[in-house]
C-alpha cells in the first residue's frame, strides 16, 4: 500500500471498477456453463488490478490494445458492459455486431482499439497508434496488454526494438501470470522476468506486484508521465495469476492446488478492500454495497445481451471491404 | 498524349499523393526495387523525407506498425519490395489488417497499402520470385490491385491510398521500363473496372500484371496467323469485374487465362471457376489456363523461362482454343 495520502473517492472508484470486471467475468462464466454463451472464452479473474490500475492513468483519447484475455482491459478503459456482454453472446447489438466475440473485442468509442486472438498480435498495432500519436503531437500514448507467452513470439521482439529505436510513446504492459496457455513459463523460456527483454532493447522497465492495484497504478503514473513527455517507450511487468484455466472448460490440472491457494490469498480485490478497511475508510457494509451494485449492473447487461436479436445471416457479407 | 515509362508514372503518383495528403507515409524501400531508376526517389526524399521511413528488417513489426497507424488515422504505404517477404508479415496482414473491419463490426478502418514486387525477375529463385496475390485473394477484407501499364499504375496507386480498405498493391519489376500514354490530368482509376487492352473477336485472353504485356505480344504474333485476340486486364482482383469478362466471352466464346501465380488455387483457377459458374453456356470450348507451373521457382535461366506464362505458351493455348 502506498504511503501517500490516498483519495478515498479515487480508491472507491477503482474498487468498483475491479468489482465490475470480476462480476462481469463470473457472469460470463455462469452463462457459459448454462450454454447461454458459446464460443472460446478466456477469463482474467484474479488479474483485475492490472487492467484497472493501468487504465486509471489514461486519458479517454489514449489507445489501448489487448489480447485474447481482455474483457477486463475493455471495461477498465470504459467500454459499455451491455454491448460487451452482447458481443460475447454473439448478438447484433454487440460492439462488433457479433462478428468478433470474446477474443476480438473492439470498443473504439472508449479508446479500446482492439484485442486479438493471436498471442502478441496487437503489439505491433500499438506501435502504429503510437506512431500516429507522435505525428499528431497531442501527447496521446498507446498501451498494449499481453501475457508472458507473448514474450517468446516474434512480434514482441520486433516491436520492442522498433519502439525503442523510434522512441514511440507506447507502454508495454506484460501480465506475467506464470502460464503460457497450459504450461508454466519455465517450460517456455529461461528468462523468468520479461522486463529483462525490455532492458536488452534499451527500454526502461520495472516489475511490480500485479495484484496490488496501487503498485500498478503508481508504476503506470510514472510510465505515462514519461511517455507523454516524449521520452519513449516504457515496459511494466505485472506479476499476477489467473484464477481460472487458460480457457473456460480447461480443467487446469497442470496447476498445483497449493499454488492456487497462495494466489487466492493475494486476490487483488480483497487486498484493496483490506487496505481500505485497515485505514478505516470503508467498512464491510460499504464493500458489500459495491459488490452488490456491480452484480446488479452485470445482471442487467446479461439481460440486455440475451434479449438482443441474433445478427442477420443475410448481412454477413457487409463490412468486409467498404 | 504524353508518354511515360512505368517507373516515371509510378513515381509521379507517389509525388502527387505525398503532396496531397499529410497522412501518407512511405515505409521501407524505394518502391522501384533494385532498378537503375531508383535514384528518382532522392527528389521525393528532399521534399518529404520526414514522411519516408526506413525501418529495420522487421517485416512483421513494420507491417503491424503500418496497420496500427492506419487504424489510428494515418494512410501508410508500406513497401515489402520482394513479394515473398510478405510471408514474414503474414500474421499482421492476413490475420489483423484483413479481418479488422469485419471483426470490429465496422468500427475499424485500415487504410494501409502493402506494396510488393511479385513474379519471375531473372534469377530470383524460389524465395525472391513469389506471387502471393493468389493466397491473399483467399483473405476476405483485402483489396488487391495489379497494374500492367504506366497509366494504370498511376491511377490505381491513387485509389489504393484513397480507399479505406487494406490494399495489396502488386507490382512487377519487368514492367518498370514499359512505356505508355499517361494523360497530364490523369485521375484515379476506380477499383473493380477491367480494361480491354486490345480489342479482338476470336479469343478472350484474360491476363494480369506483367503477363498483360506478354499477352499483348502474343496477340500481335497471333494476328499474323489471323487469330484476333481480345486482351482483358482485370486490374484489380478484389473487387473483380466479372461482368466485363462475360461481355467479352459473349462475343468470342473462347477464353484463355494467363497469369504468373502458381496453377493450383492460383489467380487463373479462381477466374476460371467464376467463368465456369456464370458463363459456361457462352463457351464453345473448355477454359485454358497458362499459369506458372506448380514448382518452387528455379534459379537457372532456362528453367525459370520454362515454368512461367511465356509468349509461346500463351500462343499455344490460344491456338488450341480456336482449333
Amino acid at each position: 500500500m502506498a504511503k501517500k495520502k490516498e483519495n478515498l473517492k479515487e480508491l472507491t472508484a477503482l474498487l468498483r471498477r475491479m468489482w465490475l470486471i470480476r462480476a462481469f467475468e463470473e457472469k460470463v462464466s455462469a452463462l457459459y456453463a448454462e450454454r447461454q454463451i458459446v464460443g472460446l472464452l478466456h477469463l482474467g479473474i484474479g488479474q483485475e488490478a492490472v487492467a484497472v490500475g493501468a487504465c486509471s492513468q489514461l486519458r479517454a483519447d489514449d489507445y489501448v490494445y489487448g489480447g485474447h484475455r481482455s474483457h477486463g482491459h475493455a471495461i477498465a478503459k470504459g467500454a459499455d458492459i451491455n454491448r460487451l456482454m452482447a458481443e460475447i453472446a454473439g448478438r447484433a447489438s454487440g460492439y462488433c455486431s457479433g462478428k468478433g466475440g470474446s477474443m476480438h473485442i473492439v470498443a473504439t468509442e472508449a479508446g479500446f482499439i482492439t484485442a486479438t486472438g493471436v498471442v502478441g498480435g496487437t503489439i505491433p498495432l500499438a506501435l502504429g497508434a503510437a506512431f500516429a500519436a507522435k505525428e499528431r503531437k497531442k501527447r496521446q500514448v498507446a498501451v498494449v496488454f499481453f501475457g508472458d507467452g507473448a514474450g517468446q513470439a516474434g512480434p514482441f521482439h520486433e516491436s520492442l526494438n522498433i519502439a525503442s529505436l523510434w522512441r514511440l510513446p507506447v507502454i508495454f504492459i506484460c501480465e506475467n501470470n506464470g502460464y503460457a496457455e497450459f504450461t508454466p513459463l519455465s517450460a517456455h523460456t529461461k528468462v523468468a522476468r520479461l522486463a529483462q527483454h525490455a532492458k536488452t532493447y534499451a527500454i526502461p522497465a520495472s516489475t511490480v506486484d500485479g495484484n496490488d492495484l496501487l503498485a500498478v497504478r503508481d508504476a503506470m503514473q510514472k510510465a505515462v508521465a514519461k511517455c507523454r513527455a516524449g521520452k519513449g517507450p516504457i515496459f511494466v511487468e505485472c506479476l499476477t495469476h489467473r484464477m481460472r484455466g487458460h480457457y473456460e472448460g480447461d480443467p487446469a490440472k497442470y496447476r498445483e492446488l497449493s499454488q492456487l491457494a497462495q494466489w487466492k490469498a493475494k486476490d487483488p480485490i480483497a487486498r484493496l478492500a483490506r487496505a481500505l478497511k485497515n485505514k478505516k475508510v470503508m467498512n464491510d457494509k460499504g464493500f458489500a454495497t459495491i459488490e452488490r451494485e456491480a452484480r446488479e449492473l452485470v445482471d442487467k447487461a446479461a439481460e440486455y445481451a440475451l434479449a438482443s436479436p441474433w445478427p442477420d445471416p443475410d448481412a454477413v457479407d457487409t463490412q468486409v471491404t467498404s | 498524349m504524353r508518354e511515360l515509362a512505368y517507373y516515371e508514372a509510378k513515381f509521379e503518383a507517389l509525388e502527387e499523393i505525398m503532396a496531397a495528403d499529410q497522412r501518407v507515409h512511405l515505409i521501407n524501400g524505394t518502391f522501384l526495387s533494385l532498378s537503375p531508376h531508383r535514384h528518382v526517389f532522392q527528389t521525393l526524399k528532399s521534399k518529404y523525407g520526414e514522411r519516408m521511413i526506413s525501418p529495420p528488417i522487421s517485416e512483421l513489426g513494420f507491417c503491424g506498425l503500418a496497420t496500427g497507424a492506419a487504424m489510428a488515422g494515418l494512410r501508410p504505404i508500406v513497401d515489402l519490395s520482394t513479394g515473398s517477404f510478405i510471408f514474414e508479415a503474414w500474421p499482421q496482414v492476413a490475420n489483423e489488417a484483413a479481418n479488422a473491419y469485419s471483426m470490429s463490426g465496422g468500427q475499424t478502418r485500415v487504410p494501409v497499402v502493402f506494396h510488393l514486387f511479385h513474379g519471375l525477375r531473372g534469377g530470383g529463385a524460389a524465395q525472391h520470385s513469389g506471387s502471393p496475390q493468389a493466397m491473399l485473394w483467399n483473405c476476405p477484407g483485402l483489396e488487391i490491385a495489379l497494374p500492367s501499364s504506366p497509366r494504370d499504375v498511376k491511377g490505381l496507386l491513387k485509389t489504393a491510398v484513397a480507399t479505406d480498405n487494406p490494399t495489396i498493391f502488386v507490382d512487377h519489376t519487368r514492367l518498370l521500363d514499359t512505356r505508355g500514354e499517361v494523360p497530364e490530368d490523369d485521375k484515379a482509376i476506380p477499383f473493380g473496372v477491367a480494361d480491354v487492352k486490345r480489342k479482338g473477336g476470336d479469343v478472350t485472353l484474360i491476363a494480369t500484371s506483367y503477363t498483360v504485356q506478354v499477352g499483348l505480344q502474343a496477340a500481335a504474333q497471333l494476328a499474323k496467323e489471323s487469330i484476333d485476340v481480345e486482351v482483358i486486364d482485370p486490374r484489380t482482383l478484389v473487387p473483380f469485374d466479372l461482368a466485363a469478362i462475360l461481355t467479352s466471352i459473349e462475343k468470342t466464346h473462347r477464353v484463355v487465362i494467363a497469369d504468373e501465380t502458381h496453377q493450383s488455387c492460383g489467380v487463373a483457377a479462381e477466374i476460371a471457376a467464376r467463368i465456369a459458374e456464370t458463363g459456361f453456356d457462352k463457351l464453345k470450348t473448355r477454359i485454358r489456363r497458362v499459369s506458372t507451373l506448380d514448382v518452387p521457382v528455379p534459379y537457372s535461366p532456362p528453367l525459370e523461362a520454362h515454368i512461367g506464362p511465356s509468349e509461346a505458351r500463351i500462343m499455344d493455348a490460344v491456338r488450341a482454343a480456336v482449333a
